[in-house]
């Protein structure tokens, strides 16, 4: 009303001195914030490639581990490949039912009552329990009474894929309409099999994208795997996963970054990219699969 | 078990309707099923703490408040954890120090600035460092980082020698494997989790409240003070307690990069230990009371992770209740 009857002036320029300033510094500073995320994250991405790449060969990939004094040409890291892979598998094909029913059971039959909220809650905190925890409790749990192995290893990394994949999953499961399971109820169907067949498919995309993160992020642990497998010290290829000590490739890393040895270091650097290259993989299938067969989304 | 016969009248979900009677065998069998796979859950967390503290029992046992105590020396056969733990606040709090603002930055940058086919590009990016492994941070770190960061240290420690607080704190002697190597690469590692937690956060801010702020005529500086900020400090300290928790329980770039001495020293620049860098080193070798020390260790870690995760979880659903309430 006022500016009918008034005839002020309002300055509708853009505000000076040192609003405008303040303004800028911050804007300034937000971009500086990513750059220099931006830096480390080459830094580490160029120096591995470069330290890794001269030394990966299809006989690297696939050779014994030799000892830690052995020259760079020398030897490779197969046995490691192999019992990430194994070890991976397995706890993967653990952590990933067990997670999705865990999440069903919080999407679609207890998630409002007193015990769905506790689950949900505490599925949350354990994403937060430390990963080298994990390998103390299959430790104390598993491994003083049937010694290292592959599997106490999957254990353990089934232990810390357990709720990223509860939780990516029941993220998932929400985002299916309400009007999907009604249709099927009012053709009859039980609760399992609207689940099963409705609910799950219509949700398959977003599932399977947030497992595959869950991998990238286990096939990167080191941690758990110390106390279970007992790496670093076994050399050789161990192809049974339920006995015997077996080593990985974090632990392959692990162990020939404190060596003084250069060819040890070497090998780790190429044992690094493999690694990493792994998880790329991972991350970039985790993208794909979204963008190709996520019906429902955020 | 007991949450397990309370839960059973209470879990089929939905108004009971007449038919629950005869609900098949499968399906009861499936509700069941879940019902036991979202109990792991917790029955994992019991068992975490039960089987880890029973191997820890004799440390507790034979040292009491003895385990506080700066007197780890497995060659004595004695474990006081004061120094680890003390090395695991130095470290959390350089990593964080270092990350919170970076982070909270990139969220204010994705969600106020840039446009949105520009904010998926930077969010990749971002994940990119969750993406790449803890043990390739630690080879990298004390193979690359920690020997060009020692000759840095070295720089700023002749410079600040004899300074008040600045001479204890940054003043020689220094080391590539310290204390603040260890905080830095923590940084890099927890920035995509409080990035993402407080992008989030900031996300849920009305669009009407900045709107209405850009109205009055502020900078986006002022509307993220005035309306931004308000509504998203609890969530971002939820956030930023969820780095906490993560830097603090982050072992293997710590264990290469820290230094591995259990020192007790303002110079940050000088090697030290932390929690769980010491259980991933000495494990191996420890039998007796030091393996039943490095468990309580263990146990200790766990609980702290424990107690600040609730409570970062229960401040964020809080902010998040309180912004869907009103």
């Amino acid at each position: 009303m006022a500016a009918v009857t008034g005839q002020q002036n309002v300055d509708l320029r853009e505000p000076k001195g040192w609003r405008r300033t303040s303004n800028r510094i911050v804007t300034v500073l937000m971009v500086l914030a990513f750059v220099l995320v931006i830096i480390p994250l080459g830094f580490v991405l160029v120096t591995v490639v470069a330290k890794g790449i001269s030394i990966i060969s299809v006989t690297f990939l696939t050779s014994q581990i030799p000892p830690n004094v052995a020259p760079a040409d020398v030897g490779g890291i197969w046995p490691a490949i192999l019992g990430t892979l194994e070890i991976v598998g397995l706890a993967t094909l653990m952590a990933v039912p067990l997670g999705i029913l865990g999440a069903i059971y919080l999407n679609e039959y207890g998630g409002r009552g007193p015990l769905g909220v506790l689950i949900g809650f505490m599925s949350d905190v354990m994403t937060g329990v430390p990963s080298i925890i994990m390998g103390l409790f299959i430790f104390s749990i598993w491994v003083l009474h049937f010694g290292y192995s592959g599997f106490a290893g999957a254990l353990a990394l089934g232990c810390l894929m357990l709720p990223i994949v509860i939780r990516s999953t029941y993220e998932m499961l929400r985002l299916v309409p309400n009007s999907l399971r009604e249709g099927s109820y009012a053709l009859g169907a039980t609760k399992a099999r609207v689940t099963l067949t409705v609910v799950l498919p219509a949700a398959i995309g977003g599932i399977v994208s947030g497992a595959l993160l869950a991998v990238a992020r286990a096939a990167g642990e080191t941690a758990p795997l110390i106390f279970t497998i007992l790496g670093g010290l076994t050399l050789a290829t161990n192809p049974n996963v339920f006995s015997g000590a077996t080593t990985a490739l974090p632990l392959l890393i692990f162990s020939n970054a404190s060596s003084p040895y250069v060819g040890a270091q070497a090998r780790g650097w190429g044992a690094a990219l493999t690694l990493i290259v792994i998880c790329f993989v991972l991350m970039i299938a985790a993208r794909l699969v979204t963008a190709r067969f996520a019906r429902y989304s955020r | 078990m007991t949450t397990v016969t309370e839960a059973g009248p209470a879990a089929p979900a939905g108004p009971a309707h007449p038919l629950d009677q005869r609900r098949p065998l499968g399906d009861r069998s499936f509700q069941i099923l879940a019902l036991a796979c979202g109990l792991l859950v917790l029955v994992i967390l019991v068992l975490i703490a039960v089987s880890t503290s029973q191997q820890a029992s004799s440390w507790f046992t034979t040292e009491g408040w003895g385990i506080f105590k700066n007197n780890w020396n497995p060659a004595a056969n004695t474990y006081g954890a004061l120094a680890f733990i003390y090395g695991t606040a130095i470290t959390a709090i350089i990593a964080l120090i270092m990350a919170v603002p970076v982070s909270v930055g990139i969220a204010l940058l994705l969600t106020e600035v840039v446009p949105y086919r520009w904010s998926r590009p930077i969010v990749y990016v971002v994940d990119l460092l969750a993406v790449v492994p803890s043990v390739v941070w630690g080879l990298w770190g004390i193979l690359v980082f920690a020997p060009w960061l020692n000759t840095i240290y070295a720089h700023i420690g002749s410079a600040v020698t004899g300074i008040w607080v600045l001479g204890p704190l940054f003043g020689p002697p220094t080391s590539g494997a310290s204390f603040f190597t260890c905080g830095i690469i923590l940084a890099f590692m927890i920035t995509p989790i409080v990035t993402s937690l407080s992008r989030e956060v900031i996300a849920t801010v009305p669009a009407i409240d900045k709107e209405g702020a850009y109205a009055l005529g502020a900078t986006r500086l002022e509307m993220i003070r005035g309306a931004v900020w308000p509504h998203s400090q609890g969530g971002v300290v939820g956030a930023v307690l969820l780095g906490m928790g993560r830097a603090m329980g982050e072992t293997i770039a710590a264990a290469l990069v820290i230094g591995s001495s259990p020192a007790i020293t303002s110079h940050l620049f000088a090697p030290g230990y932390n929690m769980p860098a010491v259980i991933a080193n000495e494990f191996g070798e420890a039998f007796g009371l030091q393996r039943a020390a490095l468990m309580g260790i263990g146990v200790l870690l766990f609980v702290i992770t424990i107690i600040v995760n609730v409570i970062a979880r229960g401040v964020v659903e809080r902010s998040a209740r309180r912004k869907r309430g009103t």
